[in-house]
């Protein structure tokens, strides 16, 4: 089914275009409302609370935006409301600490060494996944949610700047920030 | 000729491959000549690989209970 029959099935209240909807987008939707929110609890809740709005709110959609835009700004809306709640944020780091360092003549400071092919054989994949999960959690959520969008669901550059009502180049330059501060978080364990 | 700094500050984009001829030319005859760069440049696109790697399903259940939720929401309206 394409996005105008979904669209058009969700408007005429068919409860088919719903479940076809809930299956399609639920997991990449769940995925990103879990960058945002630390439990479990809370990254399904803020999923439930974007489909009511879907359900409530589809005879506002403009055929103008791709219909997974629309869905992933609702999340990411839903996410920031549930997060706005909580006392208690998870503890991320100072990016700037985790960027290469240059010299005045454009040397880097502590040249790069290249990781090992044994440590991804000696973690287990569960293991290097987790490592990895986590290193990606100890990120900014500016850097976080961009990385997760560009590297893991694989968004287009100008779908993610839509998503998060930023511009392509600040998309551009987060990923690029996100992706050597977790090369970095990473670079202990892979060597 | 290009510098660490010049290359790891367009990595991404010699990455995406969207770097025009001439740059990429100097990043590459920069590449040829530094193992720092070299080692750089492969432990972020293995950065890029493993954070891949890190997509998951999910549980049947969740999509039920959206199911359910919707379910209740229509038979109110």
């Amino acid at each position: 089914m394409n996005d105008a029959a979904l669209v058009a099935g969700l408007r005429a209240g068919d409860a088919a275009a719903f479940e076809t909807l809930v299956r399609l987008y639920s997991a990449p939707l769940l995925r990103l409302a879990r960058r945002f929110l630390d439990s479990e609890e809370d990254a399904r809740d803020a999923l439930q609370d974007a489909m009511v709005s879907v359900f409530r709110s589809i005879g506002s959609f403009e055929s103008t935006s791709k219909l997974s835009t629309w869905l992933h700004r609702i999340v990411v809306n839903a996410s920031l409301m549930k997060l706005r709640a909580k006392k208690r944020r998870r503890e991320e780091i100072d990016i700037d600490e985790y960027l290469p360092r240059f010299l005045e003549d454009g040397h880097q400071v502590e040249p790069s060494q290249p990781w090992s092919e044994s440590a991804e054989t000696r973690l287990e994949r569960d293991e290097l996944r987790a490592l990895v999960r986590e290193s990606i959690d100890k990120l900014p959520e500016t850097y976080r949610v961009v990385l997760h969008l560009r590297d893991i669901e694989e968004l287009s550059t100008d779908e993610t700047a839509e998503i998060l009502d930023i511009t392509p180049n600040a998309v551009k330059i987060r990923l690029h920030r996100a992706r050597q501060a977790l090369r970095a978080l990473l670079d202990e364990h892979m060597k | 000729m290009s510098t660490c700094e010049d290359v790891i500050s367009f990595l991404d984009d010699y990455v995406a491959e969207t770097l025009p001829p001439e740059p990429r030319a100097s990043f590459d005859r920069h590449l040829a000549a530094c193992p720092s760069c070299v080692a750089y440049l492969g432990t972020y696109r293995e950065t890029i690989r493993l954070a891949r790697l890190t997509i998951e399903d999910i549980p049947a259940e969740v999509i039920t209970a959206i199911l359910t939720t919707l379910a209740r929401n229509t038979t109110r309206t």
